[in-house]
């Protein structure tokens, strides 16, 4: 079966920890356009997705490894990440 | 165009810095930076850090090849490690060569500042009484380092 909106969702530091899981195959509903709208669909799959995503704009996210804002489309996209805000260096 | 590993393994700043001067005369400037492993007063135990494949590697060269836009450049080496890492660990190298030193200075800096911000890194401490600690929270003076090379203040 065809389906346009299919790609993997990766969690990353706390993010992973509170779903349990460092990725998924994920198939969101044709309405949910953007990155931000991915999140909110996300959240309300589960109590642990509840938790990972209580406070959408403290989370970063990317698109094909890119970062990307909230307001992003992610049509076509192969990847896309979620996660804290980064701690390196 | 800048080197940039992403590596478990440590590193060696004087051999890295040595390489970028390697069999040329035209060098002037190098500035190394390394970051280390704080023991946090004696609390931490080891630092354990998670990122991105792929687009850690990617991103740190995104940066680079913005500072070799902005600066006269005649080398840029970045070195971030993953894994766990013990107080007194090197955890990060910038290094970066040109003909002047203002050009070196500003560009190692540039590359921190970013590297900090839009590397994707995070870090979890694990504690030597035992206790599994909490991931580092980001800093807002982190950002605000970042941002200022946005304004043209530089």
């Amino acid at each position: 079966m065809y389906r346009m909106n299919r790609m993997k969702a990766v969690y990353f530091a706390w993010v992973r920890e509170r779903i349990g899981k460092s990725d998924e195959e994920i198939d969101p509903p044709e309405y949910v356009t953007t990155v931000g709208e991915l999140i909110g669909w996300l959240a309300a799959r589960g109590e642990e997705y509840a938790y990972a995503f209580e406070k959408p704009s403290v989370i970063r996210t990317a698109i094909d490894r890119k970062h990307v804002r909230h307001d992003a489309k992610f049509a076509g996209a192969r990847e896309v990440a979620f996660f804290p805000p980064m701690t390196g260096g | 165009m800048a080197t940039v590993r992403i590596q478990s393994e440590d590193f060696d700043a004087a051999a890295e810095a040595a390489a970028l001067t390697a069999d040329r005369k035209d060098v002037g400037a190098v500035v190394t930076f390394t970051g280390l492993c704080r023991d946090e007063a004696g609390r931490l135990a080891t630092l354990e850090l998670e990122h991105y494949p792929g687009m850690a590697e990617e991103e740190i060269e995104r940066v680079a090849a913005e500072a070799e836009k902005r600066w006269p450049l005649m080398g840029v080496t970045a070195i971030h490690r993953y894994g766990k890492i013990e107080p007194g660990g090197n955890i990060v190298l910038v290094v970066t060569a040109s003909a002047h030193r203002q050009a070196a200075f500003e560009a190692a800096e540039f590359l921190m500042d970013f590297l900090k911000t839009r590397a994707p890194f995070w870090k979890k401490e694990h504690n030597r009484d035992g206790t599994s600690g909490e991931w580092v929270s980001a800093k807002d003076a982190d950002d605000a380092a970042a941002d200022r090379w946005l304004q043209g203040n530089k």
